[in-house]
């Protein structure tokens, strides 16, 4: 998720939800929404991307602080949202970037409209149920200790970054609304949308999905299944990386985004 | 006064210290059907010698857990409105957030008190936190998801002229029309139970029953206060009644005070028990708020169950507390028929009296033939000595 270390955010009100968001550097347009889970710390992440572009990275309403009247309660309502943060800016040819949970939203918002997107890149997105009904694609963040969940996210927990618990209380708060945002998002059915993978053959920009060769979360097998539902997608590994693997492996992440989004 | 006889039905067999858990995924391998059955008709046995030493009836449920065999308290109600004559069928409560249909617990609770002829108290409560997974249900927004559930659940029973549309936020019903309609009019005396003083005023400005669980004189004082201010918000009056309050202890009586502290002590169990919870599943996201989450993580027992004050002012852990500490909070009473009448006068005088004292007088290893005794010398030696003394038209003194 994003830090509050990241540069000052800005506060967008988009219809009534106000949306505290990082922008930052100069560029082309990269859209990129995070991934909510509340371990690991982006802001590196975001630094590089922001090397390559004008970074737009919106903590999701329940984890920012901003008023939110209309409640927003669900993965649509964040389609929704961000399809209109992109009208609002007047934004064209972006580069929509999403990890974990944030490219569930990433893959919601390209089968609604792709009309300001030029690139599409999923980093260990959730956001479909590819298995039998008794297989779980996605490990349960609910029901798995902090410490387990970190060997999932990290192939190297040293660099899933700080215990919660020797955090500042500003970014402890943030994790904990994470925690509780992200549930209730996710929580059923969880973290995906039945009817997703129906609707996918509707992405029509190029798309790149990229994943932890290690995630423990979603597997990489998870992952080639993903990308095999969207039309011309390519499929890559992070070598020595776990779920979070922008986390673990910040510019080598952001610089394959930036030469695939380069790559006309 | 009431006196609820009230135990979780546990099935004691595989409790042991060193398990990490008690509940969500102990295995139900360890649950032998016919030991589960003789558990059963003993716990019924019980309810019914309870009824007919003139207590009232408590029950509440849980899931996927060996320290409480009622997976369903509306089927036990169902049992017990057949085979009970006279005591009140309390139910602390029926977990509302984690039902999918608000209009089936209407329709249930309407059966149980038709059956019973009158004699359900219907508690609505939110759930506990490790019970979000067994029950697979929303862990945020709950409130606000109980609320709406009450008011479908009371608009069904108080609705007599044919169907009614609800078209909520969580809930859906075109065509809700319940039958049979409750004996009760206009509906069954409705309980919930907290354990802060916000939701203590909540359930006061409805002028509701309020049951809370072994707080002790200084927390249960508190909410008492806090539900008074919001009695008086809702425009029930200035004077509260004390059958608005209920408050759960743990309960053992025998003709000798160490037999009656080898009782109380299994009865206990039950609270060493409640922290045997696997990790993730005691906090689910949302339950507690962002602020209590944050207290939590930074106390330095995040592990510890509760912890409260003695009268003296010393902090006791209840998942590690003696039985003497459990003595001193008021939330177990222990000893002779005199001892334990005067612990409980004391303690009832100390929060400024009480309507409704709910009683588990089995819990944890205690057998049968121990509950029967204590319940039995109870019955005929301290519950009509505590009817004569506090009369159910007496008012909160706070």
């Amino acid at each position: 998720m994003t830090s509050a270390a990241s540069d000052g955010l800005t506060t967008i009100d988009i219809h009534g939800t106000e949306v505290q968001t990082f922008v930052g550097g100069a560029g082309p347009n990269i859209v990129y929404l995070h991934s909510a889970l509340w371990l690991g710390d982006d802001t590196a992440f975001v630094h590089e991307l922001a090397k390559h572009g004008h970074v737009i990275a919106p903590l999701h309403p329940g984890i920012g602080t901003g008023k939110d009247k209309n409640n927003t309660g669900s993965v649509d309502d964040l389609a929704y949202l961000y399809l209109d943060l992109i009208e609002q800016l007047k934004l064209k040819d972006v580069t929509l970037v999403g990890a974990s949970f944030g490219g569930w939203i990433a893959a919601e918002m390209a089968v609604r409209n792709c009309n300001a997107l030029s690139r599409l890149v999923l980093i260990d997105a959730l956001g479909v149920k590819l298995g039998e009904r008794e297989h779980r694609d996605i490990q349960d963040f609910y029901g798995t200790p902090d410490s387990e969940l970190t060997r999932m996210c990290f192939a190297d927990p040293a660099r899933g970054g700080a215990e919660l618990r020797s955090l500042g209380d500003d970014d402890l708060r943030r994790r904990l609304r994470a925690r509780e945002a992200l549930a209730r998002y996710g929580w059923q059915p969880y973290m995906h949308n039945p009817r997703l993978k129906l609707r996918l053959h509707r992405v029509n920009v190029p798309t790149l999905v990229m994943w932890g060769d290690k995630d423990g979360v979603a597997s990489p097998d998870y992952g080639k299944a993903y990308a095999n539902l969207i039309p011309g997608s390519q499929f890559e590994l992070v070598k020595n990386a776990g779920h979070l693997c922008h986390i673990e492996h910040p510019a080598t992440v952001a610089s394959r985004i930036q030469s695939f989004a380069h790559n006309r | 006064m009431r006196i609820y006889h009230f135990s979780e039905e546990p099935y004691p067999d595989v409790w042991t210290p060193d398990r990490p858990t008690l509940r969500v995924t102990l295995p139900n391998e360890l649950c032998d059907p016919k030991r589960a059955n003789e558990l059963y008709h003993r716990y019924v046995d019980e309810w019914m010698l309870a009824d007919q030493l003139g207590f009232d009836i408590m029950l509440n449920e849980h899931h996927s857990t060996a320290t409480c065999l009622t997976a369903s308290a509306n089927l036990m109600l169902a049992i017990l409105a057949r085979v009970t004559k006279n005591a009140r069928l309390l139910v602390l409560g029926v977990p509302v957030c984690n039902r999918q249909d608000p209009v089936r617990i209407a329709e249930e609770m309407s059966m149980i008190d038709v059956i019973s002829g009158g004699r359900l108290e219907f508690g609505m409560i939110k759930g506990v936190p490790y019970e979000i997974a067994p029950a697979n249900s929303q862990p945020t927004r709950m409130m606000d998801r109980f609320w709406e559930a009450h008011d479908i659940i009371v608009k069904a029973m108080t609705t007599h002229n044919g169907a009614f549309n609800f078209e909520g936020e969580f809930f859906h019903h075109r065509t809700v029309n319940i039958w049979p309609r409750p004996w009760q009019q206009p509906h069954p005396p409705i309980w919930s139970s907290t354990s802060t003083p916000a939701n203590a005023k909540e359930i006061g400005l409805r002028g509701y029953v309020v049951g809370s669980f072994m707080g002790g004189i200084d927390e249960t004082r508190k909410l008492h206060k806090a539900y008074a201010e919001g009695y008086r918000e809702g425009g029930f009056g200035n004077d509260v009644p004390v059958d608005r309050f209920g408050y759960l202890a743990m309960c053992a009586t025998a003709n000798t005070e160490a037999e009656a502290r080898r009782r109380a002590d299994m009865i206990a169990d039950y609270l060493r028990t409640n922290a045997q919870v696997a990790d993730p599943f005691n906090k689910p996201p949302g339950y507690f708020s962002v602020d209590a989450a944050f207290r939590s993580m930074r106390s330095p027992n995040p592990r510890a169950f509760r912890t409260l004050v003695t009268p003296k002012g010393r902090p006791v852990e209840l998942s590690t507390a003696t039985l003497d500490d459990f003595i001193e909070c008021g939330i177990a009473f222990a000893g002779t028929p005199d001892q334990v009448f005067e612990q409980i006068c004391s303690f009832v005088d100390g929060i400024g009296g009480l309507g409704n004292l709910l009683l588990m007088g089995q819990g944890g290893h205690l057998n049968h033939e121990e509950t029967v005794d204590s319940i039995t010398l109870f019955g005929k030696q301290v519950l009509p000595r505590l009817k004569a003394r506090y009369a159910p038209e007496m008012k909160f003194a706070a």
